[in-house]
């Protein structure tokens, strides 16, 4: 069987198509496409701006997958589409292109929910079997486990998505947008190496981020180049802090929250699979903490690479054809989208 | 402009798993050669199983070591802090009658506590080994013993709040269920009198060696007789806050549902006897109220 799937519920845009082989062989990957909308810099991206983006380039990334697929339309079964969460103007001028397939096609409809999607592509390709998920993006920090048919909810952030959270700290450093502001941040990091004090905020399973925001705009501040020496920042050896060693403290410390909320949910489900993830799980420093803890654990992390990590149509095509093999699909009334859709209230039938 | 495609064209290639490691579980200062077996690795801390001062006395050693991910200024820090804070809380927890283990010795620079042992298992266990009986027909849905455990497990974490401290990480493997038994007799002779805190008065205790030969108890009912004892107060507290103490009872919530989706009616029963437990109880249950509307509503975008 074989899934379109059309995902643009941030600032990607992706369309992909997904085959699944009749017998318990693995999924193939026909065509993975992706455009991004990169905003100005010191600036983050708007649903309006996003929209048109999405707009301006569906069709042309459709017709492309579709033909590097190289499959007809008449084996298409069904057209999956991000039913939500994310932001209302580019869910929506997806959502347009994929009903009008469905009708152009007369193929039916499949909406799915994003975080499902990242959740059945990581199992998919890493073949990890019933892990812990650490979903961190843009929008979205959580510690997802599954039990009973729902892929539940421990631990979240209680505040603004790790994502948003690194976005904003690069953009209060003035640090360019593209490829985009989390890769960055990463590469500075690589260089810093004095770790400043910035507010670490573990409750339970949930973590806050909304504090180091705060905290972001003084250190900026007092890091500004144009600064004569004497009124810039300094560790305790009377070193001058730097924007890498920033870049690096922020790393260290809201990556070592969520290895933390991460490592508390697998002591409490007793489970030694961990698998990261959404955007930000393509930080190479981050998979390289959440390895140290599992190995700590006796267990092992799966993650992927930004193909699949970062938001694609595939993921959406995969899961969206996961559910049509139960039987379900959406009517064309109900191919609607919603900005809150939590990962909980999917009725996840295709697992035991 | 060119989209800025990926491409990939090929089976999902299924990535090998590296082959883990032994852990690595080598205890600090003075028990490096002790050869202390690991019960149990929490969340953050492993857990071992001894005695203290003598062999009738038995300890748990609750080890949090460096952790390797983190940075280790970050991570002295956060060790440290956390040590002292448990410690604290729990010398007074005890003093006020809240039931949790005795604090026995610690060392914040190496990281651990010793901990008075608790005969029983956590509320984690009780509700899956539940669970299963259920499934096979041996127990009801609702059962009398089980609502009371629930009942119990309210009032525990009512009385924690009244005293003025939030316990930062409820869930059900924090919550331990005492056997019953132990809980009168002999499980632990160094902390039988209220006032014999101190440690002086414990190391005494455990030297006059007090092994329960008191006059047993009548006989309980039920192994779920026994009484609830919180443990693990590394992200404690102190607060009166309505809504800290709202925030504890929701997160709390959300372990059990997430945890024990078969046993989620049973969640009523806490906060019904939560609601009883102390003065000002019932308006934290309306803060709850407004705490999970705001969980449901949390914006999941950027
Ligand atoms: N005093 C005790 N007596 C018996 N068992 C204990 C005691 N303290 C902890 N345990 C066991 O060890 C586990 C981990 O301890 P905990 O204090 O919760 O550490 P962590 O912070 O690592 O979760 C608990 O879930 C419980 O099973
Ligand atoms: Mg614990």
């Amino acid at each position: 069987m074989i899934a379109l799937g059309l995902e643009g519920s941030a600032n990607k845009i992706g369309i992909g198509l997904i085959s699944h082989p009749s017998s318990n062989k693995p999924p193939i990957v026909l065509s993975n496409l992706r455009h991004t909308y990169v905003s100005p810099p010191g600036e983050g991206f708007l649903p309006k701006d996003t929209a048109i983006h999405h707009r301006a380039w569906v069709v042309r990334l459709i017709k492309q997958a579709v033909r590097q697929a190289g499959v007809k339309i008449e084996d298409i079964d069904c057209i999956c589409y991000t039913k939500g969460p994310g932001m209302g103007a580019p869910l929506q001028s997806v959502a347009v292109a994929a009903r009008t397939l469905s009708l152009l096609w007369g193929k039916p409809l499949v909406g799915v929910n994003h975080c499902v999607g990242h959740i059945e592509m990581g199992r998919a390709i890493t073949n990890a079997s019933n892990p812990v998920v650490l979903y961190v993006s843009g929008g979205n920090t959580q510690v997802i486990a599954y039990s009973a048919q729902r892929y539940r909810i421990f631990g979240e952030t209680l505040d603004i998505a790790i994502g948003n959270c690194i976005d904003r700290f690069a953009r209060t450093l003035m640090i360019p947008n593209d490829p985009f502001p989390g890769y960055n941040v990463e590469q500075l990091a690589k260089k810093g190496k004095n770790l400043v004090d910035i507010p670490y905020a573990v409750k339970g399973m949930d973590c806050s981020f909304s504090g180091i925001l705060a905290a972001a705009d003084i250190l900026a501040h007092s890091t500004n180049e144009a600064l004569p020496d004497g009124k810039r920042l300094k560790t305790e050896d009377g070193e001058i802090v730097t924007r890498e060693d920033l870049c690096f403290s922020l790393q260290e410390t809201v990556f070592a929250m969520l290895v933390e909320i991460t490592e508390r949910a697998m002591a409490h489900v007793g489970s030694k699979q961990v698998l990261v993830v959404g955007g930000v799980g393509s930080n190479e420093r981050l998979q390289q903490m959440m390895g140290m803890m599992a190995r700590d654990r006796g267990g092992t992390v799966f993650a992927t690479d930004e193909r699949f990590c970062i938001d694609n149509g595939i993921m959406i095509a995969h899961a969206g054809l996961l559910e049509y093999k139960t039987g379900i699909t959406t009517s064309l009334e109900d191919s609607t989208c919603t900005q809150r859709f939590r990962t909980d209230e999917v009725f996840v039938g295709w697992r035991d | 402009m060119a989209p800025s495609a990926d491409i990939a064209i090929e089976p999902i290639a299924p990535i090998e798993p590296p082959a883990p490691l032994a852990p690595l579980h080598a205890l600090p200062p003075p028990f490096t050669d002790s050869n202390l077996e690991v019960l149990t690795q929490g969340a953050e801390a492993l857990v071992y199983k001894t005695t203290f001062l003598t062999p009738a006395t038995p300890c748990v050693v609750k080890y949090r070591p460096p952790k390797p991910y983190r940075h280790p200024t970050l991570d002295k820090r956060l060790t440290k802090t956390r040590l002292l804070a448990e410690a604290r809380v729990l010398v007074r927890c005890r003093k006020e009658g809240v039931g949790v283990p005795g604090v026995l010795a610690g060392d914040w620079d190496n990281g651990w506590l010793v901990l008075e042992w608790i005969e029983g298992m956590t509320v984690r266990k009780v509700l899956d080994e539940w669970a299963d009986k259920v499934k096979r027909g041996d127990k009801k849905e609702g059962d009398d013993e089980m609502l009371g455990v629930m009942r119990k497990v309210g009032r525990a974490v009512g009385r924690l709040h009244d005293i003025g401290v939030c316990h930062g990480d409820l869930t059900t493997s924090n919550l331990m269920l005492r056997q019953p038994s132990s809980s009168t007799e002999h499980a632990s002779p160094l902390f039988q009198h209220r006032g014999h805190q101190t440690v002086s008065a414990m190391r005494e205790a455990a030297m006059d060696g007090a092994d329960g030969s008191e006059p047993s108890p009548p006989q309980p009912q039920s192994e779920l007789d026994g009484d609830i004892i919180l443990i693990d107060f590394g992200l404690v507290s102190q607060t009166i806050q309505d809504e800290d103490r709202a925030v504890d009872l929701y997160v709390l919530e959300r372990a059990f549902s997430a945890t024990h989706p078969a046993a989620e009616p049973l969640f009523q029963k806490i906060l019904t006897s939560y609601g009883e437990s102390f003065k000002g109880a019932k308006t934290v249950l309306r803060r709850l109220e407004d705490v999970r509307l705001r969980g449901r509503k949390r914006s999941m975008l950027g």
